[in-house]
Protein backbone atom coordinates (compact mmCIF):
# COMPACT_ATOMS: atom_id res chain seq x y z
CA UNK A 1 0.00 0.00 0.00
CA UNK A 2 2.85 2.00 0.53
CA UNK A 3 1.85 3.71 3.32
CA UNK A 4 5.01 5.33 4.90
CA UNK A 5 5.29 7.57 1.69
CA UNK A 6 1.60 8.78 1.67
CA UNK A 7 2.28 9.84 5.19
CA UNK A 8 1.79 13.56 5.76
CA UNK A 9 4.25 15.17 8.50
CA UNK A 10 1.13 15.54 11.01
CA UNK A 11 0.95 11.55 10.88
CA UNK A 12 -2.46 11.44 9.89
CA UNK A 13 -3.58 9.32 6.97
CA UNK A 14 -7.30 9.03 5.80
CA UNK A 15 -8.41 6.39 3.38
CA UNK A 16 -11.09 3.91 3.04
CA UNK A 17 -11.85 1.47 5.66
CA UNK A 18 -12.25 -1.07 2.77
CA UNK A 19 -8.56 -0.75 1.72
CA UNK A 20 -7.14 -1.30 5.22
CA UNK A 21 -8.77 -4.22 5.65
CA UNK A 22 -7.93 -5.60 2.03
CA UNK A 23 -4.11 -4.03 2.82
CA UNK A 24 -4.45 -6.64 5.83
CA UNK A 25 -5.78 -9.48 4.65
CA UNK A 26 -3.51 -9.68 1.00
CA UNK A 27 -0.36 -9.44 3.04
CA UNK A 28 -1.18 -12.13 5.20
CA UNK A 29 -2.72 -15.02 3.25
CA UNK A 30 -2.32 -18.86 4.89
CA UNK A 31 -1.87 -21.45 2.64
CA UNK A 32 -2.81 -25.03 3.39
CA UNK A 33 -0.71 -27.38 1.24
CA UNK A 34 -2.53 -29.74 -0.40
CA UNK A 35 0.56 -31.69 -1.24
CA UNK A 36 -0.22 -34.70 -2.99
CA UNK A 37 2.63 -35.48 -5.77
CA UNK A 38 5.86 -33.72 -7.11
CA UNK A 39 4.36 -30.64 -7.48
CA UNK A 40 4.56 -30.35 -3.28
CA UNK A 41 8.21 -30.29 -4.16
CA UNK A 42 7.92 -27.43 -5.55
CA UNK A 43 6.15 -25.44 -2.97
CA UNK A 44 8.11 -26.43 -0.38
CA UNK A 45 10.39 -24.87 -2.45
CA UNK A 46 8.45 -21.80 -2.60
CA UNK A 47 8.25 -21.28 1.15
CA UNK A 48 12.17 -21.91 1.50
CA UNK A 49 14.91 -19.10 1.54
CA UNK A 50 15.34 -19.34 -2.20
CA UNK A 51 12.13 -18.18 -3.33
CA UNK A 52 10.82 -17.20 -0.25
CA UNK A 53 7.35 -16.88 -0.66
CA UNK A 54 7.29 -15.02 2.95
CA UNK A 55 8.22 -11.32 1.21
CA UNK A 56 4.78 -11.77 0.16
CA UNK A 57 3.74 -12.31 3.37
CA UNK A 58 2.12 -15.50 2.64
CA UNK A 59 4.72 -17.85 4.37
CA UNK A 60 2.92 -19.54 7.22
CA UNK A 61 1.70 -22.95 6.07
CA UNK A 62 -0.34 -24.68 8.27
CA UNK A 63 -1.37 -27.99 8.32
CA UNK A 64 -5.08 -26.87 9.88
CA UNK A 65 -8.00 -26.79 7.43
CA UNK A 66 -9.27 -24.45 10.16
CA UNK A 67 -6.18 -21.63 10.30
CA UNK A 68 -6.05 -21.33 6.73
CA UNK A 69 -7.35 -19.37 4.37
CA UNK A 70 -5.84 -20.39 1.23
CA UNK A 71 -6.10 -24.06 -0.38
CA UNK A 72 -2.94 -24.51 -2.89
CA UNK A 73 -3.98 -27.93 -4.47
CA UNK A 74 -0.65 -29.36 -5.53
CA UNK A 75 -0.44 -32.67 -7.03
CA UNK A 76 -2.61 -35.56 -8.35
CA UNK A 77 -5.68 -35.77 -6.81
CA UNK A 78 -7.24 -39.48 -6.39
CA UNK A 79 -10.75 -40.02 -6.58
CA UNK A 80 -9.98 -41.65 -3.20
CA UNK A 81 -8.40 -38.86 -1.76
CA UNK A 82 -11.32 -36.29 -2.90
CA UNK A 83 -13.76 -36.35 -0.27
CA UNK A 84 -10.10 -35.70 1.81
CA UNK A 85 -9.79 -32.57 -0.47
CA UNK A 86 -13.28 -31.60 -0.25
CA UNK A 87 -13.89 -31.51 3.45
CA UNK A 88 -10.35 -29.76 3.92
CA UNK A 89 -12.06 -26.92 1.90
CA UNK A 90 -15.39 -26.78 3.75
CA UNK A 91 -13.47 -26.43 6.66
CA UNK A 92 -11.42 -23.48 5.75
CA UNK A 93 -12.85 -20.41 7.04
CA UNK A 94 -14.10 -17.50 4.79
CA UNK A 95 -12.86 -15.60 2.98
CA UNK A 96 -10.77 -18.26 1.79
CA UNK A 97 -8.80 -19.05 -1.97
CA UNK A 98 -7.96 -21.88 -3.97
CA UNK A 99 -5.07 -21.92 -6.10
CA UNK A 100 -4.77 -25.12 -8.04
CA UNK A 101 -0.82 -25.72 -8.71
CA UNK A 102 0.09 -27.69 -11.79
CA UNK A 103 -1.36 -30.08 -15.12
CA UNK A 104 -2.59 -32.63 -12.67
CA UNK A 105 -4.51 -30.71 -9.99
CA UNK A 106 -5.88 -28.41 -12.75
CA UNK A 107 -6.80 -31.21 -15.35
CA UNK A 108 -5.23 -34.67 -14.42
CA UNK A 109 -2.13 -34.22 -16.49
CA UNK A 110 -0.86 -37.45 -18.36
CA UNK A 111 -2.80 -38.95 -15.55
CA UNK A 112 -5.90 -39.96 -17.43
CA UNK A 113 -6.59 -42.93 -15.85
CA UNK A 114 -9.64 -44.16 -14.08
CA UNK A 115 -8.68 -43.45 -10.43
CA UNK A 116 -7.31 -39.65 -11.10
CA UNK A 117 -10.07 -36.78 -11.17
CA UNK A 118 -9.37 -34.72 -14.12
CA UNK A 119 -9.09 -31.65 -12.46
CA UNK A 120 -9.84 -30.85 -9.11
CA UNK A 121 -11.65 -27.60 -10.36
CA UNK A 122 -14.36 -30.17 -11.05
CA UNK A 123 -15.34 -30.88 -7.75
CA UNK A 124 -14.19 -27.76 -5.83
CA UNK A 125 -14.21 -24.32 -6.86
CA UNK A 126 -10.93 -23.09 -7.82
CA UNK A 127 -9.70 -19.60 -8.13
CA UNK A 128 -6.33 -19.31 -9.85
CA UNK A 129 -4.45 -22.15 -12.02
CA UNK A 130 -0.98 -22.37 -11.97
CA UNK A 131 0.14 -24.39 -15.61
CA UNK A 132 3.43 -26.37 -15.41
CA UNK A 133 4.53 -29.81 -14.55
CA UNK A 134 5.92 -28.68 -12.04
CA UNK A 135 5.36 -25.46 -12.03
CA UNK A 136 8.50 -23.17 -11.41
CA UNK A 137 8.63 -21.30 -7.82
CA UNK A 138 8.22 -17.57 -9.42
CA UNK A 139 5.34 -19.26 -11.27
CA UNK A 140 3.24 -20.15 -8.05
CA UNK A 141 4.24 -17.17 -6.37
CA UNK A 142 2.53 -15.20 -9.61
CA UNK A 143 -0.14 -17.54 -9.08
CA UNK A 144 -0.29 -15.90 -5.04
CA UNK A 145 -0.46 -12.64 -6.68
CA UNK A 146 -3.01 -12.92 -8.31
CA UNK A 147 -4.92 -13.59 -5.51
CA UNK A 148 -3.24 -10.33 -3.66
CA UNK A 149 -3.82 -8.24 -6.51
CA UNK A 150 -7.65 -9.67 -6.22
CA UNK A 151 -8.17 -9.13 -2.50
CA UNK A 152 -6.90 -5.53 -3.45
CA UNK A 153 -9.32 -4.45 -5.91
CA UNK A 154 -12.18 -6.48 -4.18
CA UNK A 155 -14.84 -4.81 -2.53
CA UNK A 156 -15.97 -5.90 0.92
CA UNK A 157 -16.71 -9.41 1.17
CA UNK A 158 -20.35 -10.14 0.73
CA UNK A 159 -22.30 -11.22 3.42
CA UNK A 160 -22.40 -15.05 4.15
CA UNK A 161 -18.75 -15.25 2.11
CA UNK A 162 -20.17 -16.32 -0.99
CA UNK A 163 -18.71 -15.61 -4.60
CA UNK A 164 -18.23 -17.00 -7.46
CA UNK A 165 -15.05 -19.14 -8.45
CA UNK A 166 -12.51 -16.41 -10.39
CA UNK A 167 -10.88 -18.48 -13.08
CA UNK A 168 -7.58 -16.94 -13.37
CA UNK A 169 -5.28 -19.11 -15.39
CA UNK A 170 -1.70 -17.93 -14.80
CA UNK A 171 0.77 -17.00 -18.01
CA UNK A 172 4.08 -17.83 -18.19
CA UNK A 173 6.19 -14.26 -16.58
CA UNK A 174 9.31 -14.80 -17.03
CA UNK A 175 11.83 -15.91 -19.71
CA UNK A 176 13.52 -19.36 -19.00
CA UNK A 177 17.24 -19.49 -17.62
CA UNK A 178 19.85 -22.28 -16.92
CA UNK A 179 19.25 -23.16 -13.35
CA UNK A 180 21.70 -23.10 -11.10
CA UNK A 181 23.18 -19.58 -12.12
CA UNK A 182 27.16 -19.87 -12.70
CA UNK A 183 28.81 -18.91 -9.42
CA UNK A 184 32.81 -17.88 -10.55
CA UNK A 185 35.12 -18.72 -7.53
CA UNK A 186 38.36 -16.32 -7.52
CA UNK A 187 39.09 -14.61 -10.13
CA UNK B 1 13.93 -67.14 -28.89
CA UNK B 2 16.55 -68.99 -26.13
CA UNK B 3 15.45 -72.60 -25.22
CA UNK B 4 15.07 -72.48 -21.35
CA UNK B 5 17.90 -74.07 -19.18
CA UNK B 6 15.73 -75.33 -16.51
CA UNK B 7 18.98 -75.68 -14.24
CA UNK B 8 17.44 -74.81 -10.77
CA UNK B 9 18.48 -76.69 -8.65
CA UNK B 10 15.41 -75.76 -6.88
CA UNK B 11 13.49 -77.51 -9.50
CA UNK B 12 14.71 -80.93 -9.01
CA UNK B 13 13.69 -80.23 -5.34
CA UNK B 14 10.06 -80.23 -6.04
CA UNK B 15 9.77 -82.42 -8.54
CA UNK B 16 11.22 -85.32 -5.77
CA UNK B 17 9.41 -84.08 -2.74
CA UNK B 18 5.58 -84.51 -5.01
CA UNK B 19 6.39 -87.05 -6.92
CA UNK B 20 2.30 -87.19 -7.97
CA UNK B 21 1.93 -83.53 -8.85
CA UNK B 22 1.75 -82.12 -12.55
CA UNK B 23 4.46 -79.03 -12.64
CA UNK B 24 5.48 -76.77 -15.24
CA UNK B 25 8.80 -74.84 -15.23
CA UNK B 26 10.83 -71.98 -17.29
CA UNK B 27 13.06 -69.76 -17.15
CA UNK B 28 14.09 -66.74 -18.52
CA UNK B 29 17.41 -64.84 -18.42
CA UNK B 30 17.87 -66.90 -15.25
CA UNK B 31 15.22 -66.17 -13.75
CA UNK B 32 13.10 -69.85 -13.05
CA UNK B 33 9.74 -70.17 -12.48
CA UNK B 34 8.01 -72.90 -11.27
CA UNK B 35 4.30 -73.38 -12.37
CA UNK B 36 1.83 -75.06 -10.06
CA UNK B 37 -1.40 -75.68 -9.98
CA UNK B 38 -3.63 -73.88 -7.52
CA UNK B 39 -4.92 -76.46 -5.47
CA UNK B 40 -0.86 -77.39 -5.05
CA UNK B 41 0.14 -74.02 -4.28
CA UNK B 42 -0.54 -74.22 -0.50
CA UNK B 43 1.32 -77.39 -0.09
CA UNK B 44 4.48 -76.44 -2.13
CA UNK B 45 4.71 -72.66 -0.92
CA UNK B 46 4.88 -74.79 2.56
CA UNK B 47 7.58 -76.44 1.46
CA UNK B 48 9.63 -74.03 -0.38
CA UNK B 49 10.00 -72.26 3.08
CA UNK B 50 10.59 -75.01 5.64
CA UNK B 51 12.54 -77.43 3.57
CA UNK B 52 16.46 -76.58 4.69
CA UNK B 53 17.46 -76.99 0.99
CA UNK B 54 14.84 -74.62 -0.17
CA UNK B 55 15.11 -72.17 3.00
CA UNK B 56 13.09 -69.55 0.58
CA UNK B 57 12.84 -67.16 4.20
CA UNK B 58 11.50 -64.23 2.45
CA UNK B 59 8.17 -63.41 0.25
CA UNK B 60 9.57 -60.42 -1.77
CA UNK B 61 6.38 -59.72 -3.70
CA UNK B 62 3.34 -61.17 -4.97
CA UNK B 63 1.72 -59.83 -8.06
CA UNK B 64 -1.75 -60.70 -10.53
CA UNK B 65 -1.12 -60.94 -14.08
CA UNK B 66 -3.85 -60.55 -16.75
CA UNK B 67 -3.52 -62.61 -20.13
CA UNK B 68 -6.57 -61.56 -21.54
CA UNK B 69 -5.26 -61.01 -25.53
CA UNK B 70 -1.23 -62.07 -24.84
CA UNK B 71 -0.37 -63.09 -28.11
CA UNK B 72 1.16 -66.34 -26.86
CA UNK B 73 -1.14 -69.48 -25.80
CA UNK B 74 -1.43 -69.95 -21.76
CA UNK B 75 -2.25 -71.98 -19.41
CA UNK B 76 -4.88 -69.34 -18.31
CA UNK B 77 -6.52 -66.05 -18.19
CA UNK B 78 -5.22 -64.77 -14.68
CA UNK B 79 -1.62 -65.47 -13.24
CA UNK B 80 -0.84 -65.33 -9.37
CA UNK B 81 3.09 -64.21 -9.01
CA UNK B 82 5.12 -65.19 -6.03
CA UNK B 83 8.61 -63.95 -5.78
CA UNK B 84 10.67 -65.95 -3.36
CA UNK B 85 14.34 -65.35 -1.94
CA UNK B 86 16.38 -66.69 -0.38
CA UNK B 87 18.74 -64.84 2.26
CA UNK B 88 21.60 -67.68 2.45
CA UNK B 89 22.01 -68.24 -0.73
CA UNK B 90 21.33 -64.95 -2.49
CA UNK B 91 19.02 -66.88 -4.72
CA UNK B 92 15.20 -65.47 -6.35
CA UNK B 93 12.38 -67.75 -7.09
CA UNK B 94 9.11 -67.60 -8.82
CA UNK B 95 6.17 -69.50 -8.98
CA UNK B 96 3.52 -69.07 -10.30
CA UNK B 97 -0.25 -70.47 -10.22
CA UNK B 98 -2.78 -69.94 -12.89
CA UNK B 99 -6.66 -69.62 -12.58
CA UNK B 100 -9.67 -69.13 -14.69
CA UNK B 101 -12.68 -67.08 -13.96
CA UNK B 102 -15.81 -69.04 -14.71
CA UNK B 103 -17.92 -65.46 -14.79
CA UNK B 104 -18.30 -62.70 -16.68
CA UNK B 105 -15.10 -60.46 -15.56
CA UNK B 106 -16.66 -57.15 -15.90
CA UNK B 107 -18.07 -57.16 -12.09
CA UNK B 108 -17.22 -57.45 -8.41
CA UNK B 109 -18.91 -60.69 -7.84
CA UNK B 110 -17.23 -63.06 -6.26
CA UNK B 111 -15.92 -65.60 -8.73
CA UNK B 112 -15.59 -69.26 -7.15
CA UNK B 113 -12.99 -70.44 -9.62
CA UNK B 114 -10.69 -66.93 -9.37
CA UNK B 115 -9.67 -68.54 -5.97
CA UNK B 116 -5.76 -68.89 -4.78
CA UNK B 117 -4.79 -70.15 -0.74
CA UNK B 118 -3.59 -67.28 0.90
CA UNK B 119 0.12 -67.59 1.89
CA UNK B 120 -0.39 -65.27 4.85
CA UNK B 121 0.04 -68.10 7.24
CA UNK B 122 3.33 -68.20 5.87
CA UNK B 123 4.91 -64.73 5.32
CA UNK B 124 3.10 -62.73 7.15
CA UNK B 125 3.76 -59.72 4.66
CA UNK B 126 2.08 -61.42 2.09
CA UNK B 127 -0.85 -60.02 3.56
CA UNK B 128 -1.07 -56.24 1.89
CA UNK B 129 0.27 -57.41 -1.44
CA UNK B 130 -2.61 -60.58 -1.98
CA UNK B 131 -5.24 -57.47 -0.94
CA UNK B 132 -4.09 -55.64 -3.33
CA UNK B 133 -3.98 -58.54 -5.98
CA UNK B 134 -7.66 -58.91 -4.57
CA UNK B 135 -8.53 -55.21 -5.58
CA UNK B 136 -6.89 -54.77 -8.65
CA UNK B 137 -7.78 -58.34 -10.31
CA UNK B 138 -10.54 -59.48 -8.11
CA UNK B 139 -8.45 -62.76 -7.24
CA UNK B 140 -9.68 -64.22 -3.85
CA UNK B 141 -7.65 -65.46 -1.33
CA UNK B 142 -8.86 -68.44 0.82
CA UNK B 143 -7.75 -67.76 4.71
CA UNK B 144 -6.68 -64.47 4.62
CA UNK B 145 -7.02 -62.83 7.80
CA UNK B 146 -9.11 -59.62 6.21
CA UNK B 147 -9.29 -59.17 2.48
CA UNK B 148 -10.66 -55.80 1.88
CA UNK B 149 -9.70 -54.14 -0.99
CA UNK B 150 -6.18 -52.02 -0.27
CA UNK B 151 -5.85 -48.96 -3.17
CA UNK B 152 -9.57 -48.31 -4.79
CA UNK B 153 -11.91 -47.25 -2.04
CA UNK B 154 -14.58 -49.69 -0.65
CA UNK B 155 -17.55 -48.84 -3.23
CA UNK B 156 -15.33 -49.36 -6.30
CA UNK B 157 -17.39 -51.27 -9.01
CA UNK B 158 -14.38 -52.88 -10.76
CA UNK B 159 -11.39 -54.39 -10.60
CA UNK B 160 -9.94 -52.18 -12.65
CA UNK B 161 -6.29 -53.80 -14.15
CA UNK B 162 -8.43 -56.78 -15.72
CA UNK B 163 -7.18 -56.39 -19.38
CA UNK B 164 -10.97 -55.92 -20.24
CA UNK B 165 -11.95 -52.94 -17.73
CA UNK B 166 -11.20 -49.16 -19.78
CA UNK B 167 -8.38 -46.95 -18.60
CA UNK B 168 -10.06 -43.87 -18.68
CA UNK B 169 -12.83 -46.22 -15.98
CA UNK B 170 -16.90 -46.40 -16.54
CA UNK B 171 -17.17 -42.85 -15.54
CA UNK B 172 -16.24 -43.51 -11.44
CA UNK B 173 -13.94 -40.55 -12.03
CA UNK B 174 -16.71 -38.13 -12.94
CA UNK B 175 -19.62 -38.97 -11.14
CA UNK B 176 -18.44 -37.27 -7.78
CA UNK B 177 -20.06 -34.75 -5.57
CA UNK B 178 -19.46 -31.53 -6.16
CA UNK B 179 -18.69 -28.99 -3.57
CA UNK B 180 -19.49 -25.49 -4.52
CA UNK B 181 -19.41 -22.19 -2.45
CA UNK B 182 -22.56 -22.44 -1.32
CA UNK B 183 -22.51 -25.66 0.35
CA UNK B 184 -18.99 -24.81 2.53
S1 LIG C 1 1.88 -31.41 -12.70
FE1 LIG C 1 3.79 -32.55 -12.99
S2 LIG C 1 5.01 -32.05 -11.19
FE2 LIG C 1 2.87 -31.53 -10.70
S3 LIG C 1 2.01 -33.32 -9.72
FE3 LIG C 1 1.57 -33.49 -11.89
S4 LIG C 1 3.26 -34.72 -12.72
FE4 LIG C 1 3.91 -33.95 -10.71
Amino acid sequence: MGIEAALPVDGFVTTQLRRVINFARRNSLWPMPFATACCGIELMATACSRYDLARFGAEVMRFSPRQCDLLIVAGRVSIKTMPVLQRIYQQMTEPKWVISMGACASTGGVFDTYAVVQGCDQFIPVDVYVPGCPPRPEQLIEGVMAIQRHIDREGMPPPGGKRMPLGIAIQPTHAPRPQPVGLTLGN
Amino acid sequence: MTTPTLDHPTFKLVKDAFPGKKFLATEFRGQSTLIVEPADLHEVMVFLKSDPRADYCFLSDVSGVDYLNYPAEMPGRFAVHYNLICFNRDDRFFVKTFVNPSLPTDGIVPDPTLVVDSVCDLWAGAEWMEREVFDMFGIRFRNHPDLRRILMWEEYPAHPLRKDYPLRGRGERDQYKVVDRTSG
